[in-house]
């Protein structure tokens, strides 16, 4: 049993097989209140598996998972979304026939209260906790910057754009915990940094804990305050930017010339 | 004065106005004609019901058939008088408790709210197991379980006589009536689709995966578009059963779907505005067409009728639709107080700021 004191997320020994392939192997691990983490590890490594399992979307043939010290393995993806787990993905999978603002909206909608009545009579309790989500969520657009884009089409944004509109949709679930998976893969530089500048702004606006995957050494490095590295669905190390970048195991399994240019 | 309710007075007119139009056109026209506008009106109410659950929830549906049956059959058992009923059911006695009473005029349309339970029922035993399929397969499940329905309809006899159908149905589903199901179907489903709930049921039909990341019920919302759907399919079937007075398992056959299926697809799918106009056109349409299907001489050539030729022109416009404007007349737009101002603000010159990119929501 993993020693959860204060930890918002602890997974316990989780294993997830595919047929015979072992994807994660007895991967144990915490997260701090307020922490930014990345989790890196070569391609097919198993960071993602590891989002799916923490959100529910697969479930773990051995191990547990807690959040806030509460078991939530084999739950549904949508409760453990209710529960205060926010995601994106890695292809980014934003509904992309709403508006930006739709899109914010559908995160919102699990914290409605009316029943479906009420809305289909428009009835003035339902008109009103729409006007409030309306509200809130362009609230929320204002402050991640996207306000003037509220109105346009998800789907006809340029990619780093939708990149943002996706941390916003996960952001508008008001989560206590953000999975990030890759969310700077296919930026330039230049949008990568900023991109940076954006999560740091909203973990400290929004006081949250931040997990995120990401093959981008130079955003991994810059941000993250502690970095655990994955092989073959098997934890190799764990530490902070710098003690990663001198462990030997990580060089040679991952890292290798690329630590050199940033050490 | 708001915005919103100066929309909600606008609405109000235009029912009003739609009423008088009913009444002056059940002055003005023909009982033939008549019949063909009611019609439309039921396939209107059947389309947006439809356009629900394929076009808002984005899960291919091919059962509205079945919860039409389902509808038509409950509107005959609670209209059709006592005698009339001994007199149908000769060869086995109608089953309790609809042997015992029938309902009077007033109560007709309780008795079209009961069909269209009926079909909610119905879509919510036949939603439980096939709504957890995708794609083609919850088409051909969705398509098994209606054509189950007809099967049992064939076969129930002490409920349904079967194949003979149940005749002399009270022809209490006038223009009025079905004029007011009309717009009940288009301002609830309107309403429900650009609410959190369409939203919701939106996100779905996009990306599932992300709708359940963000904390969707998805399989409760998929349920809840295919009952209220199938809602709208009893209560079309119902009025349908009135209108033409007897119902069979042949009325409702898969055509019905078929039928259907190219009206929400002709008018978007997506679009309830669209939907709606589609079905009202394809009734006027496919009377129209009837001069297709009678013998005709063209020049030399002497063409027999042949009936059946009508659905090959729907079938034509339906290819030629897909090829050159694959998202329906209407997309995923929608015929709003916004569109229309924005229209007006054109010609008069202001208010085009008005009109907005998107105009989803009404």
């Amino acid at each position: 049993m993993v020693s959860q004191n204060g930890a918002i997320l602890a997974l316990d020994n989780v294993s997830v097989n595919f047929g015979g392939l072992m994807a994660v192997n007895e991967f144990t691990f915490t997260l701090q209140k307020g922490e930014l983490a990345g989790l890196i590890g070569p391609n097919g490594a198993g960071k993602t598996t590891i989002f799916n399992i923490i959100t529910g979307q697969y479930e773990p043939v051995r191990g547990k998972v807690f959040f806030k010290g509460q078991d939530i393995t084999g739950w549904r993806p949508d409760r453990v979304a209710c529960a205060g787990i926010a995601r994106t993905f890695q292809n980014i999978r934003l509904f992309e026939d709403l508006t930006v603002l739709d899109n914010v909206l559908v995160s919102r909608h699990s914290k409605l209260k009316a029943s479906v009545l009420a809305a289909a009579l428009n009835l003035p309790g339902y008109i009103n906790e729409e006007r409030v989500a309306r509200e809130k969520a362009m609230e929320l657009l204002d402050r991640v910057g996207l306000a003037d884009l509220a109105n346009a089409e998800a789907g006809s944004l340029p990619y780093g754009q939708q990149r943002r509109v996706e941390i916003a949709r996960a952001l508008a679930a008001d989560p206590e915990l953000l999975l990030l998976d890759e969310p700077a893969a296919g930026m330039n530089p230049e949008e990568t940094s900023r991109l940076m500048e954006f999560i740091c702004d909203v973990r400290d606006k929004f006081g949250l804990t931040i997990l995120l995957i990401e093959h981008d050494m130079k955003l991994v490095m810059g941000i993250c305050e502690r970095i655990r590295v994955i092989d073959y669905g098997v934890s190799i190390a764990e530490g902070t930017p710098q003690e990663i970048q001198s462990d030997s195991r990580v060089i040679t399994a991952y890292l290798g010339e690329e630590a050199c240019e940033y050490s | 004065m708001s915005d919103k309710s100066r929309k909600t007075i606008l609405t109000i007119i235009l029912i009003g106005f739609l009423f008088v139009l009913a009444w002056l056109a059940e002055r003005c026209l023909d009982e033939y004609v008549m019949r063909v506008v009611r019609t439309g009106l039921i396939y209107v109410i059947a389309a947006v019901g439809y356009n629900l659950i394929n076009g808002i929830a984005g899960q291919f549906s091919l059962g509205p058939n079945g919860f039409m049956a389902l509808g038509g059959y409950m509107v005959a058992l609670l209209m059709l008088p006592l005698d009339q009923k001994k007199f149908v059911w000769f060869l086995q006695p109608l089953i309790w408790p609809f042997n015992a009473f029938s309902f009077s005029k007033p109560f007709f349309p309780l008795a079209v709210a009961l069909g269209g339970v009926a079909g909610a029922l119905g879509a919510l035993i036949v939603g439980i197991p096939s709504l957890r399929l995708r794609g083609d397969y919850l088409a051909i499940a969705t398509f098994g379980f209606s054509q189950i329905i007809i099967v049992l309809a064939n076969n129930l006899i002490p409920i349904t006589n079967g194949a003979l159908g149940i005749k002399g149905i009270p022809e209490y589903a006038d223009i009025y009536r079905c004029l007011g199901w009309a717009i009940v179907a288009v301002l609830i489903i309107s309403n429900l689709a650009n609410s959190s709930y369409g939203r919701a049921m939106k996100s779905v039909r996009d990306d599932e995966v992300a709708a359940e990341a963000m904390g969707i019920p998805v399989f409760r919302i998929k349920l809840l578009a295919f009952v209220v759907s199938g809602f709208f399919a009893g209560v079309a079937g119902g009025l349908m059963a009135s209108l033409i007075t007897t119902v069979s398992p042949n009325l409702f056959s898969f055509s019905m779907t078929f039928n259907l299926l190219i009206i929400i697809v002709l008018g978007g799918l997506g679009s309830i505005t669209g939907s709606a106009v589609t079905a009202f056109a394809f009734a006027l349409i496919s009377e129209v067409l009837r001069f297709v299907e009678s013998p005709m001489t063209i020049g030399p050539i002497h063409i027999p009728g042949i009936a059946g030729m009508r659905m090959l022109v729907f079938s034509l416009l339906l290819v030629l639709l897909m090829i050159f404007y694959r998202r329906g007349l209407f997309g995923k737009r929608e015929i709003s107080w916004d569109w229309v101002f924005a229209r007006f603000g054109k010609i008069t010159g202001k208010g085009a700021e008005a009109w907005s990119h998107k105009t989803e929501r009404s």
